[in-house]
């Protein structure tokens, strides 16, 4: 098998698992998840993360932060799969006695580098730990998703001045560009393009790819230049892999209802047993 | 004050290289010694306060200790969240040096004053909160604040504050200082503040009026312990702080003396609005209402 072909394999577990964590949980953030499934798939299962499920703390891992937090069924499907722990886990988030909430949270979950939720905190925190393997001339890479909506926030511009400035070519920051928020199509609320002539602007290497794309996505995330950080807008479809749910804003927070469910079963490979305890 | 911070900083850079002076483009020539001397363990991020703070959090996470330094009221404002989730919430080891505490930036108005910051950052769990109140004590706290595994918010003036310790005493966090002892009343005090506190307590001395002084250079977590023993001692007590009514000393203060049950006669001196008009720093307490005659009238209404 190679490695594409793992990684999609391994693309249509994750889906299945978001859904499966999101039914247990009676709700969640599914489209944002579902849009970056190919992105994570790829950096966890594509030889790109360094990574060692049974020591988290490895010294020289490689670091992903999920800035966009409420994406993190994603995450934690992708961590159960790597073997950072059960997969039965997956079933209680947000329940009590879990330490898997709606946002992901340091310490408690084993392999999150950060807790985000609030949108705008992941890249400064990245660009932290970036600058301080750099200095410490640690060989480890620092990759950060963002949404595309959070980029509306002031402190991702800071940010995106930053990494350039402290030429952090340890840094790879991925913009799940579903061309979604919570409420409309971006463009609709705030004017973002053209987007990455912005970053163009800032001084990041920016690389433009199909989101889905696993070839594209591995070859972007394992692009490098000297001195200078990277920016892949990745160019993605909310709630991808659900058709009535692809590039539908409602799906930011929603759960399928009885005549949605066999149709969402159906195109995730779902079981009833799958949804079923 | 930023001298003696400055004094402490450079000496934790020489002895732990995970030291690092972070500023957001604050600080001139203060910093002169420290960036020749340190010039790796040195980051000006320019003016972004809350990249600073989040940088600064991911920075602890990989071992580093930084100092990430700024206008208080730029910090405690504009990068609330970021010290709450990043700092805070995943109780990171960073200590965040907010400058200009009170009304001490007199002249330059509200925008650069830290009158509020202690309201929400005294709020915050994980994070330590210390009001140094000379020049000494700033050099001290900071050396326990890289000595506290945690975070700390370190409240700091500018660098005309008098000195009020004749001679080296014991800092240790969450431990206030009694600086003068009395048995009629007790002020209780945090910051710069605390000279104007003894001035007047010393004028009062003339009229046998014995005043307890206490400095409470930590208002998180507070000194329970010496409340408790004021309430029972001196059976009155005036709270005086440079930053709003709300949210600050005077209202940690009335947390402890609520929860004793004890009758204690009891007043809370502070801001009761932004801080209103320019002048020196002395001018600008006096109009504010939290001047040496307003310690004063306050002193005597309580005593009556």
């Amino acid at each position: 098998m190679t490695i594409i072909e793992n990684t999609t394999d391994i693309a249509r577990e994750i889906r299945k698992k978001i859904y499966r964590t999101a039914h247990f949980a009676g709700g969640g953030h599914m489209g944002a998840a579902f849009s970056m499934t190919d992105i994570i798939s790829v950096l966890y299962f594509g030889d790109v993360l360094r990574y060692r499920p049974d020591e988290p703390d490895w010294e020289d891992r490689d670091k992903f932060i999920l800035s966009k937090g409420h994406a993190c069924f994603a995450l934690y499907s992708a961590l159960a799969m790597a073997g950072y722990f059960p997969e039965e886990e997956l079933y209680h988030v947000g329940k009590p006695g879990s330490k898997f909430g709606g946002h992901p949270k340091l310490h408690d979950i084993p392999g999150v580098e950060a807790s985000t939720g609030a949108l705008g905190h992941g890249l400064s925190f990245g660009i932290g730990i970036a600058y301080s393997d750099k200095v410490d001339g640690r060989d480890s890479h620092t990759y950060v998703v963002l949404g595309d909506g959070e980029c509306q926030e002031g402190s991702i511009w800071e940010g995106a001045l930053s990494a350039p400035t402290l030429e952090l070519d340890n840094l790879t920051v991925i913009v799940d560009h579903n061309k979604l928020q919570a409420m409309d199509e971006l463009e609709n609320i705030v004017r973002m393009k053209p987007f990455g002539d912005k970053w163009r602007a800032f001084g990041w290497n920016v690389i433009e790819i199909d989101g889905h794309d696993h070839e594209e996505i591995r070859y972007a995330l394992l692009e490098r230049k000297a001195n200078v950080p990277t920016l892949i807008i990745a160019n993605t479809i909310k709630g991808k892999g659900v058709s009535f749910m692809e590039g539908v804003p409602i799906w930011h927070f929603r759960m399928p209802n009885d005549k949605e469910l066999p149709v969402l079963m159906e195109e995730l490979g779902l079981t009833e047993e799958d949804l079923s305890r | 004050m930023r001298t003696a911070y400055l004094k402490a900083l450079h000496e934790l850079a020489a002895k732990d290289k995970n030291v690092y002076a972070l500023i957001s483009d604050n600080g001139a020539i203060v910093y002169d010694d420290y960036r020749r001397d340190f010039p790796d363990q040195y980051l000006n991020l320019g003016i972004s306060e809350a990249n600073m703070i989040g940088m600064a959090a991911g920075m602890a996470s990989r071992g580093k200790i930084p100092f990430a330094y700024t206008i208080g009221a730029f910090l405690a404002y504009r990068a609330f969240e970021f010290i709450r989730n990043d700092v805070c919430l995943q109780n990171q080891n960073i200590k965040i040096v907010g400058t200009g505490a009170g009304e001490v930036y007199s002249a330059l108005g509200p925008t650069h004053h830290s009158t509020e910051d202690l309201g929400g950052l005294r709020g915050l769990p994980n994070l330590t909160v210390i009001t140094p109140a000379s020049p000494m004590e700033v050099y001290k706290a900071t050396l326990a604040a890289y000595g506290h595994e945690g975070p700390v918010y370190l409240r700091i003036g500018t660098n005309r504050e008098p000195e009020i310790y004749d001679g080296d005493y014991d800092f240790s966090i969450g431990k206030s200082v009694t600086l003068r002892e009395g048995e009629d009343i007790t002020l209780i005090g945090m910051g710069s503040i605390l000279k104007d506190m003894l001035d007047v307590a010393e004028e009062l001395e003339k009229d046998r009026i014995h005043a307890r002084v206490i400095n409470m250079h930590t208002i998180k977590p507070i000194d329970s312990e010496a409340i408790k023993k004021a309430i029972s001692e001196t059976g009155k007590i005036i709270t005086i702080e440079d930053h709003n009514i709300t949210g600050g000393l005077g209202s940690a203060v009335s947390e402890i003396i609520a929860e004793t049950g004890k009758p204690v006669r009891f007043k809370r001196l502070g801001l009761a609005n932004f801080s209103q008009g320019y002048g020196t720093y002395q001018e600008v307490k006096e109009n504010n209402n939290i001047g040496k005659s307003r310690i004063r009238e306050t002193f005597m209404e309580l005593i009556r």
